[in-house]
């Protein structure tokens, strides 16, 4: 009985992994097929990766993905890391009212998000009659969408600080600033990381709300992707994948690894 | 080491998704005629005429079916997890996260190879010497994408729930009385309701929203909520519309969400409104 | 403790348990007679939890035998056994009041609402918590959720219950009292107690029969006035109150030297200058002029503990013996130690 359990178990597991690796898989293994064919495999090839770096749309979309991942992780950890030691020191009331507004953006659709921010944006350009969509204001977007996951990834860290740490450095002679650098920082930092990595990832992933509020002429990958996909098929594209499936893979292993003996302590 | 550390970030919240939503509310509210703009409902009126209320209720059916393919397929898959145990349970949790961040539209993209009429299935078929089927641009598809692009989000949280429960309590039931079923029924699934609800939410929010699912496996046929906003704004041009449809999704979202919350009551600090 | 068979309700015979490579139990034989507290007491990792698990049926042993009125329950899962557990952490369901934590033994056995109703009633009355039925457990203070947990086992009528550390998590006074209510409880309802604790006080305060537990195997199985006053080995007597322990050599019968001297004692049996343990209860020992004993040392140090003084002597030969007196001497006084004969303790030193 317990054993038979047990084999079911397993087989079940392994179809809904079957079920979320096979289309990717699929994408990886026609990435190297010569051909453009999906039935025919006519040979291994590196052709497609060849052309997807040759060709400039891609490489500046690739570009401005990085760009804008970076900036907006950057931006969102300083503006979100502060937000959450000014929340964390709040009276429960005003705490309950900043960790709503933190929610809206994580709660709201993204097309809402989306489309509210281009009404925004195109509001304030005709009130100044300047400016247009373009590489700015999809970095503020991805700096708004980013900023609230960057705070709630610190906020716990704060929660679980002893205020008496804090408190110790300033008896024993420390500056509030040297305070904070030495013996809060070191603390939060993890989930400042986290917050960080995760908003990298969020903004490369996003395709919704960079559709809405970037402009003619930048381009994010996903963007691209989006464009090239309603047009059909596209072989690059495949080869774009099991590059980034490749990337996926060794950030969460990073990531994962950092935290693994923490949670094996347990 | 004080409040006014999180003036930036609340200003920057504030203008850049209150300031919106506002926005949103006055292009809704508002019409223009004879050149002028006044407060008018027409929008909303417009928005519940026949032609749109098809379109809302079939992303409601649509998006609760796969949330519900999704919990029916997601709650075993979580439960099995929850009861690994070391290396191998961590290692199966990598594995479910691996397809969550890899790129949404490339997720999505790669269901176009796999259901197309000249796609991996159909070459399948006919080699077998079956007749080739119209998988693609159904509504099967939009929800086999649905399905497939959030499926993770409903495992997650239901692990979670799970593997929070003191195995105490378990073996507490046991010695009550209770057997298997029972165990489960009376104990197991009720603590892992707020899973359930977080999952259930995870899943049906982005399903009922979005647009790229439909627009690339539905090929654009049949409208959902989502991409009727996109056209509003994006073809169309019509911002009014656009924004009183926004209005009424994120309306439908906040009494199905409160509904679905009032069930799982007390959700700690910070909750949802 | 007559070995009379029909007697046991609980026997647990030759009980072997391990996990993996990691040895928790060797040879645990134990029986528990009907109406009987009996409390397996050691310090943390010594197996009292392990014991108490294989009994309710949350463990299987990796051999032996366990059998309830003789009849063999290997094969019994929890669900079946006439037993119940109070958990230690309480493991009360959170998602049901009290009333419902209560009821869910017998709602899983298909009584009837009424019955279910007045059971439930009354056995909240008994552990004086009437009229918290609609309480979530989780707004409850520690010492109701005890009685909660009590109560959620008691309902079912078990046979015996069993306890693993329930006061554990309670406060020093809240603890006393519950020791007696609990006792009290078990002599009213005639119910067997198999209690799980790490508290000598606790064990000796409550049991019939005190099992000391240490490493995996039973030291000692004895009323609490004979663990107490007899202890077996050097663990015992050190588990089981303060003692002063050192090493020591039976030279023949009745006669054992330690400290430097020869010294009569009561006991026998041993071979001729054997090594042995020599155990003094702090409160055996008395304070004497210096020049009249055969032990001299030095006050260290003196401690006020309420009924008594507790002061630390440092002998001549280097061991710091413990003493309990209601009289002080002050630190650095020159003073005798004396230890009545049959208050010595001789014990066979553990193997190893």
């Amino acid at each position: 009985m317990k054993r038979l359990a047990d084999i079911c178990s397993k087989f079940y597991l392994g179809l809904i992994f079957l079920f979320l690796y096979a289309p990717i898989g699929v994408l990886v293994a026609l990435s190297f097929n010569e051909s453009r064919s999906r039935a025919h495999w006519s040979g291994f090839s590196l052709r497609w990766y060849a052309e997807l770096f040759k060709d400039p749309e891609i490489m500046k979309a690739l570009y401005y993905t990085l760009l804008v991942a970076a900036l907006s992780a950057f931006l969102a950890s300083v503006i979100g890391t502060l937000g959450a030691i000014g929340i964390d020191r709040m009276t429960k009331t005003q705490k309950k009212i900043a960790m709503n507004i933190t929610n809206i953006p994580v709660m709201n659709p993204d097309i809402v998000t989306g489309v509210s921010m281009m009404i925004l944006f195109v509001f304030a350009f005709s009130l100044f009659n300047a400016g247009s969509l373009g590489f700015g204001t999809l970095l503020l977007s991805h700096v708004t969408f980013n900023a609230p996951y960057a705070a709630l990834a610190v906020l716990p860290k704060l929660r679980s600080l002893d205020s008496r740490m804090y408190e110790a450095a300033l008896d024993l002679g420390a500056t509030p600033r040297s305070a904070f650098f030495k013996v809060i920082f070191p603390e939060i930092a993890p989930g400042i990381i986290s917050g960080a990595l995760l908003s990298f990832t969020l903004s490369v992933d996003d395709f919704v709300i960079s559709f809405f509020t970037t402009g003619a002429g930048v381009n994010t990958l996903s963007i691209l992707i989006y464009s090239m996909a309603r047009r059909g098929i596209n072989p690059k594209i495949n080869a774009l994948s099991a590059i980034m499936f490749l990337v996926v893979i060794v950030m969460l292993y990073i990531v994962d690894k950092r935290q693994r003996p923490k949670t094996e302590k347990l | 080491m004080k409040r006014s550390a999180a003036y930036p970030y609340l200003a920057w919240l504030a203008v850049f998704t209150i300031i919106p939503l506002i926005l949103v509310l006055y292009y809704a509210f508002t019409s223009v005629s004879d050149g002028a703009v006044k407060f008018s409902p027409d929008n909303f009126v417009r928005a519940f005429e026949p032609m749109y209320l098809i379109v809302m209720w079939r992303s409601f059916v649509l998006a609760l079916a796969a949330t519900a393919i999704c919990f029916l397929i997601g709650y075993p898959a979580a439960y099995i997890l929850a009861r690994k145990v070391g290396e191998k349970k961590s290692t199966l949790l990598f594995l479910l996260l691996v397809p969550m961040w890899m790129n949404f539209l490339l997720r999505t993209y790669s269901w176009l190879t796999i259901l197309e009429r000249n796609g991996i299935i159909n070459n399948a078929l006919f080699a077998l010497g079956l007749p080739k089927m119209d998988l693609l641009y159904t509504r099967e598809a939009v929800v086999l994408g649905m399905v497939y692009n959030f499926l993770s989000f409903m495992i997650l949280p239901i692990y979670t729930a799970l593997s929070k429960i003191d195995a105490s309590l378990i073996e507490a039931a046991q010695d009550l009385g209770a057997g298997k079923m029972n165990v489960f029924f009376r104990v197991i699934f009720p603590l892992s309701l707020p899973g359930v609800v977080s999952g259930v939410t995870m899943v049906f929010l982005p399903a009922i929203t979005t647009f790229v699912i439909p627009n690339l496996l539905g090929g654009g046929k049949d409208a959902l909520i989502g991409s009727l906003i996109e056209q509003q704004f994006l073809r169309v041009g019509d911002w009014r519309f656009g924004s009183a449809v926004s209005v009424v999704i994120m309306g439908l979202i906040v009494i199905a969400m409160s509904l679905f919350y009032a069930v799982d009551s007390d959700e700690g600090e910070g909750g949802l409104f | 403790m007559t070995e009379n068979n029909d007697n046991k309700l609980i026997e647990l015979r030759n009980v072997h348990k391990s996990f993996g490579k990691t040895v928790v139990l060797t040879d645990i034989s134990l029986y528990v007679k009907k109406n009987e507290f009996v409390t397996l007491l050691g310090p943390s990792g010594c197996g009292k939890t392990t014991t108490l698990r294989i009994i309710g049926g949350f463990e299987r042993p990796t051999r032996g035998d366990i059998s309830f009125d003789g009849k063999s329950v290997l094969n019994l899962p929890p669900y079946q056994r006439h037993v119940n557990t109070v958990f230690q952490k309480y493991a009360l369901f959170p998602n049901m009041n009290v009333f419902e934590n209560v009821a869910f033994g017998l709602k899983i056995r298909g009584r009837q609402s009424a019955e279910i109703n007045e059971k439930v009633k009354a056995m909240l009355k008994l552990v004086k918590l009437d009229g918290y039925d609609k309480r979530t457990v989780l707004s409850l203070s520690g010492g109701q959720q005890q009685r909660v947990a009590i109560a959620r086992a008691l309902v079912n009528e078990p046979e015996a219950l069993l306890l693993d550390e329930p006061l554990g998590a309670l406060d020093l006074k809240l603890r006393k009292e519950m020791q007696i209510e609990l006792k009290n409880m078990q002599v009213k309802l005639g119910i067997t107690f198999v209690y799980v604790t790490h508290d000598q006080e606790e064990a000796l305060a409550m049991s019939d029969t005190v099992a000391v537990m240490n490493n995996g195997e039973i030291q000692q199985i004895g009323a609490p006035e004979d663990i107490y006053n007899e202890p077996k080995n050097a663990f015992v007597a050190g588990f089981i109150g303060e003692s002063n322990i050192m090493g020591g050599v039976m030279r023949e019968d009745y006669v054992v030297s330690f400290g430097g001297d020869t010294f009569k004692c009561v006991d026998k049996g041993f071979e001729k200058n054997e090594d042995v343990d020599v155990v003094i209860r702090p409160e055996d020992v008395d304070l004497i002029d210096a020049k009249e004993a055969r032990i001299k040392g030095v006050i260290k140090n003196v401690t006020f503990k309420g009924v008594h003084y507790e002061m630390r002597v440092q002998a001549e030969n280097d061991y710091v013996w413990t003493v309990q007196n209601t009289v002080m001497s002050p630190v650095g006084a020159a003073v005798g130690i004396r230890v009545e004969p049959d208050l010595i303790h001789v014990m066979r030193r553990a193997a190893g």
